[in-house]
């Protein structure tokens, strides 16, 4: 069972962010890079903030997350959660790359068990249709 | 120092309001017939027919076709129809400054500024909306809404610098208070105390339902013009000093969008430049401002925003709320005299306007005694926001 049910509507897919999600399809975790200028782009954007530059990379994610701050949701923003309260949503880091950050979830977290600076690994689970999405578990006895 | 072109030229001569209700509290009229109305009662406040308005300046992507209410309205020519772009909540005073650069320039005589909404037959703020920018990236991991989105910066904020839950109530509990003196208030005859508040229904974390701003049915409406001519109409003019739209960098991909903001603005609401440039363009400090209408989505914000605009440094908002610095009549900057969107009504911070031109006609229900300025921000942790200081 994934984390939070399939019926959460899965994302909209667009020309912009279609290949960030077929990535995930593979359970790949890719980046955006600008193919000219190498500027790091997350969320997917249309155009290089820096080169605008239209060329556009995908490079892996770094191993190693952390959580940069984190919510436990206790009412439901939409039917589908309904019966997963209180559910967490955590903003996730990678030191490696300063700037990006991917809101996921923590699936094996319990609330009061989760902070801060926890250092995470990432899993696949499965989403709306054939979409996989990433989520993290908590790095076992690191923090 | 040069002064700003859009110094205390343009002046709002008139408000105008329909009553305000709880989402889905009014039925029998919709968001246009609404907007219609709070801009009549404006210009009616102003000494002006309806039809003597020949601009309109909205935000936040209004449904009102400008054309459609033009033709309501009687007015023989509209001469600006202009709507801020982008930052949905951010734009109150974003719309402000549109209708005074109209009136400065001699585009237009009269334009009124409005919001309209009626959530109960379009939609609930509170709820999933897949179109919101980068709703792909947060909403298949059930991050839905505003205050999740929010509550994430607040949770940061709160690992960062640390507040109570007690610190955190004071806000909501001040708004209350304020509210309770105001009958347009949604909240009006419905007090809160601590308790109440910490045994409420908790939404996300660190928010309880208090910490929420309300959904609201309802319109407001002013009428801004020049100087010159609201001298002659019949109510008192309020000055608009300053109004702008900025934002820090970055924020397009901030708090209501994949949280990718820089890590030296998380904790803030991406509003720092832009108080900057609006008291350097009035040429003030904060020590100046005699009371602040601040946007107030979620309580926490209201920290944020104390701290982005200068009256207290990062991190000191909790205690500077504690010591009632915002707290009415007694405080040194007494903040939503009217109750805010937390308590009097939530149309998206324009309410907010509405009360600086009713503190600075001395007109306020919690009215700050000789109050001669007042700060006003639009929604923040969005881009573009906007923020206004009104004077007399």
């Amino acid at each position: 069972m994934p984390y939070l049910p399939t019926s959460v509507p899965g994302p909209r897919i667009d020309e912009v962010n279609a290949p960030f999600w077929d990535n995930c399809r593979e359970h790949k975790l890719k980046f955006q890079q600008c193919a000219d200028c190498a500027h790091l782009i997350h969320p997917p954007l249309p155009m290089c903030p820096r080169c605008q530059s239209l060329n556009r990379n995908w490079r892996d994610a770094p191993q190693d997350a952390t959580v940069y701050s984190f919510v436990w949701v206790h009412t439901a923003a939409h039917e589908s959660v309904a019966g997963s309260l209180p559910y967490n949503v955590a903003l996730v880091a990678f030191p490696a790359l300063p700037g990006v950050r991917l809101i996921s979830n923590v699936i094996d977290a319990t609330p009061g068990d989760l902070a801060i600076g926890d250092k995470l690994t990432l899993v696949w689970e499965a989403g709306e249709g054939d979409q996989s999405l990433p989520r993290f578990r908590k790095a076992a006895g690191l923090r | 120092m040069s002064i700003s072109v859009t110094r205390a030229k343009a002046c709002v001569a008139g408000i105008g309001e329909t009553e305000y209700r709880r989402w889905g509290g009014i039925a029998d009229r919709n968001e246009f017939q609404l907007a219609g109305l709070a801009i009549a009662k404006a210009a009616a406040d102003a000494g002006l027919r309806a039809d003597q308005v020949d601009g309109f300046a909205c935000f936040a992507d209004t449904s009102i076709d400008s054309s459609l209410l033009q033709l309501a309205l009687g007015i023989p020519e509209l001469k600006v129809s202009v709507s801020v772009w982008g930052g949905r909540g951010g734009g109150p005073c974003g719309a402000l400054a549109l209708a005074a650069s109209a009136v400065e320039s001699g585009q237009a005589r009269y334009v009124a500024v409005f919001r309209s909404l009626c959530q109960g037959q379009s939609r609930r703020y509170g709820k999933f909306y897949p179109q919101r920018m980068h709703a792909d990236m947060v909403g298949p991991y059930g991050l839905f809404s505003a205050a999740q989105g929010l509550a994430m910066v607040a949770q940061r904020y709160r690992h960062d610098y640390g507040f109570t839950d007690q610190q955190l109530a004071a806000i909501p509990l001040q708004f209350r208070e304020n509210a309770q003196r105001n009958p347009r208030a949604v909240t009006y005859g419905r007090p809160l105390a601590l308790d109440k508040y910490l045994a409420s229904k908790r939404i996300v974390d660190p928010f309880r339902l208090y910490d929420c701003c309300l959904e609201t049915d309802g319109a407001c409406a002013m009428i801004v013009t020049t100087r010159e001519r609201a001298r002659d109409l019949q109510k008192k003019p309020v000055e608009i000093v300053t109004a702008l739209q900025g934002s820090d960098p970055d924020w397009a991909t901030g708090a209501m969008g994949a949280h990718n903001m820089p890590g030296d603005s998380y904790t803030t609401g991406g509003q720092r430049q832009l108080a900057k440039r609006l008291f350097a363009t009035a040429q003030m400090d904060p020590a100046d401002i005699a009371t602040t209408q601040i946007y107030d989505h979620f309580s926490a914000m209201v920290f944020i925003t104390l701290e982005d605009f200068g009256f207290c440094g990062r991190g000191e908002a909790p205690a500077y709320v504690e010591a009632g610095n915002i707290a009415w009549p007694h405080g040194k900057n007494p903040v939503n005299t009217h109750g805010g969107s937390l308590s009097e009504a939530y149309v998206h911070g324009l309410n907010h306007v509405i009360e600086g031109v009713r503190q600075l006609r001395g007109d306020s229900t919690c009215q700050v005694e000789g109050a001669t300025t007042c700060l006003i921000t639009g929604g923040s942790v969005i881009s573009p926001s906007s923020a206004a200081i009104l004077g007399v």
